[in-house]
């Protein structure tokens, strides 16, 4: 100790106790920051709550409500959930450019930390389903064969056998699925966005949607392979008969009256 | 008469006047003009160029051959998951796409050839064949009626009535015999197709997990389907049973839910309906979960699920069957006994 009092005017010394200071002040806020953290983690949330309630107001409200308890043109969005907003705004349907039978896919207008903003505010106002991390719609490792069957079982009769689309009653439609990326696909099961019915978990396990989407990326991705080649849009039926009927059975007329017409004869007339 | 020599005057020359008489119609206006003269092709007149032609279609029946050669060469040469890419067509199987190619050549071909060969080189003359008549002459006619006349006479046909009556009994009875074989098409339905797997206490089992379905499991505005427990798909009446017993669920607030038997039937806005199209069978499951309606694809009938499965638009005759059900001690869904109706499309004996 006494060596140490001798010691304390060396010219190092000041060096010495910046040094230590700074170290055990690193130490400190390492065994403290975990829980700083975390109480700086929902400061964002909540900050993420306030800045989407000011996007709701600005771009939602007029429809939903002020405080998202629907109007007569637009339906409540208490408990729809943070995965329905993260659909509806990621795909570019909401906002609603206007009223009809069905609101279409669009350019999206918000960014994703807008989304994810809203996102926070519609999931404060009730529990509903949560917007699903990667690795529960991944489609990785997933069960392609047991996906068509569910596909055909569940999807197949509004969204055609190969995810084409098709059309529902006084002007509202199926949308084709290809293209929708594994993310969408998995919250429009999940929260049955417009007149599509959801599929939550408890009928439909998150193993079954990932067993779903990956047969949609089977079939529908550039890579899918058609055995026949020339699927014609995958309509099934009344597009193959048009083709035939119109290419196939003009190709014959046209060779007809080739055959009959007249031949070229060694002098002009 | 008179006023239209007078204007047939009025429309010649002065000088053609005098010989009006001179101009005189055809003979015969309507009369065969008869066929144009006989133009020679190249080929006719030219025995290189009909040479020629004869290698333009030996070229192309030469092709025909080799090109099923090829068909059989690609049939044993290409596996069967070889693909490839082609440009328009995508990724394509190369059996499939050269199988389909070098059979096309091998039709085309012979078709073209032949084709080829008529209009090149096969006579080109144009003849008439003449029509007849095909009315008998007045001598051959009543020569036969006598000959049938005398024929009926002599074979007592109108007098011998017994006879007559007997054959005619005979003639009429035979084709029953084909008629009651029909009998073999199969065994009667009996009352197969008023009845399903469903009966009282079969818990519903979801389609996709085959786990029996508690009432919290289904939400409102979700679409589920279930089976009758006890059936699974390596039984081997499966298809028939499902194709019967197929049913849909979906949760409705209670108070949207117009009809009072329906209401009566659900189990705490859980409303279960059949899912084939009482029309013509289809299963329908085209579920709207904001209108309630359910489509059938097939021929656009439509179902109001809230008010007890009514038809409000399509060719279907009557409303969805409804399945009566109920959650049991355990807390699971159950069926409270088969349909009250045969489910599917009508028929003769359904009344």
């Amino acid at each position: 100790m006494k060596k140490l009092s001798a010691r304390r005017r060396h010219p190092l010394a000041a060096l010495v106790v910046l040094l230590f200071a700074l170290a055990v002040t690193g130490g400190l806020y390492a065994a403290f920051s975990p829980s700083e953290a975390k109480a700086d983690d929902s400061s964002a949330q909540s900050l993420a709550i306030e800045e989407g309630k000011k996007l709701y107001a600005v771009g939602c409200a007029s429809c939903h409500g002020t405080g998202g308890q629907g109007t007569s043109d637009g339906p409540s969005l208490v408990g729809v959930g943070s995965a329905a907003v993260d659909f509806q705004v990621g795909t570019g349907r909401m906002p609603a450019q206007q009223p009809g039978a069905q609101v279409p896919k669009k350019k999206k207008i918000y960014s994703d930390a807008e989304i994810e903003q809203l996102a926070a505010y519609i999931a404060s106002l009730g529990a509903g389903p949560v917007t699903p991390t990667k690795s529960q719609y991944s489609p990785d490792g997933a069960d392609v064969a047991k996906g068509g069957e569910l596909f055909r079982t569940n999807c197949a009769q509004c969204h055609n056998f190969a995810g084409k689309g098709g059309a529902l009653t006084n002007g509202k439609f199926a949308p084709a699925l290809d293209g929708v990326s594994p993310k969408h696909l998995y919250e429009a099961m999940q929260t049955g966005p417009q007149n599509m019915p959801s599929f939550p978990d408890t009928v439909m396990p998150e193993k079954n949607k990932q067993d779903i989407i990956a047969y949609l990326d089977t079939v529908n991705s550039d890579k899918s392979k058609t055995p026949g080649g020339l699927e014609l849009g995958g309509l099934g039926p009344v597009s193959e008969g048009l083709f035939g009927w119109v290419f196939g059975m003009g190709a014959m007329i046209v060779l007809t009256i080739w055959v009959a017409a007249r031949t070229a004869k060694a002098k002009k007339s | 008469m008179s006023s239209h020599e007078i204007s047939e005057a009025e429309d010649k020359l002065p000088e053609e006047r005098g010989a009006g008489s001179a101009v005189r119609p055809a003979e015969d206006p309507f009369a065969d003009p008869g066929l144009p003269p006989h133009e020679h092709r190249k080929q006719d007149i030219d025995e290189r160029a009909a040479k020629r032609s004869e290698r333009t279609v030996a070229l192309l029946f030469t092709v025909s051959m080799l090109a099923t050669i090829a068909f059989i060469a690609a049939y044993v040469a290409i596996p069967v998951d070889k693909y490839i890419y082609v440009f328009p067509i995508g990724h394509i199987s190369a059996l499939n796409f050269a199988l389909g190619v070098t059979l096309g050549i091998a039709l085309f071909t012979i078709g073209a050839g032949a084709v080829h060969w008529a209009r090149t080189l096969m006579s080109d003359v144009e003849i008439a064949d003449e029509r007849h008549p095909i009315e008998a002459s007045p001598e051959v006619k009543s020569k036969v009626l006598e000959e049938f006349h005398t024929g009926a006479k002599e074979s007592g046909f109108g007098r011998r009535k017994l006879a007559r009556n007997t054959l005619f009994g005979a003639l009429a009875l035979v084709p029953l015999s084909g008629v009651v074989l029909l009998r073999d098409l199969g065994p009667l339905p009996g009352t197969k197709l008023r009845h399903t797997k469903w009966a009282k206490g079969k818990r519903l089992m979801n389609y996709n997990t085959m786990q029996p379905l508690r009432p919290e499991d289904i939400a409102v505005g979700s679409l589920t389907f279930a089976m009758p427990e006890g059936m699974s798909e390596e039984q081997h009446d499966f298809q028939t049973e499902i194709a019967k017993a197929a049913l849909m669920l979906v949760r409705l607030q209670p108070e949207n839910i117009k009809d009072k038997r329906e209401l009566d039937w659900s189990h705490e806005g859980i409303v279960a309906f059949s899912k084939i199209c009482t029309h013509v069978g289809c299963p329908i499951n085209l579920y709207e979960q904001q209108t309630h309606h359910v489509l059938c694809p097939c021929h656009q009938s439509t179902f109001d699920l809230s008010d007890g499965g009514r038809v409000i638009f399509g060719p279907a005759g009557h409303a969805l069957p409804q399945l009566r059900i109920r959650a049991n001690d355990q807390g699971y869904l159950e069926a409270m006994g088969d349909f009250s109706e045969p489910v599917g499309p009508a028929y003769w004996e359904r009344g």
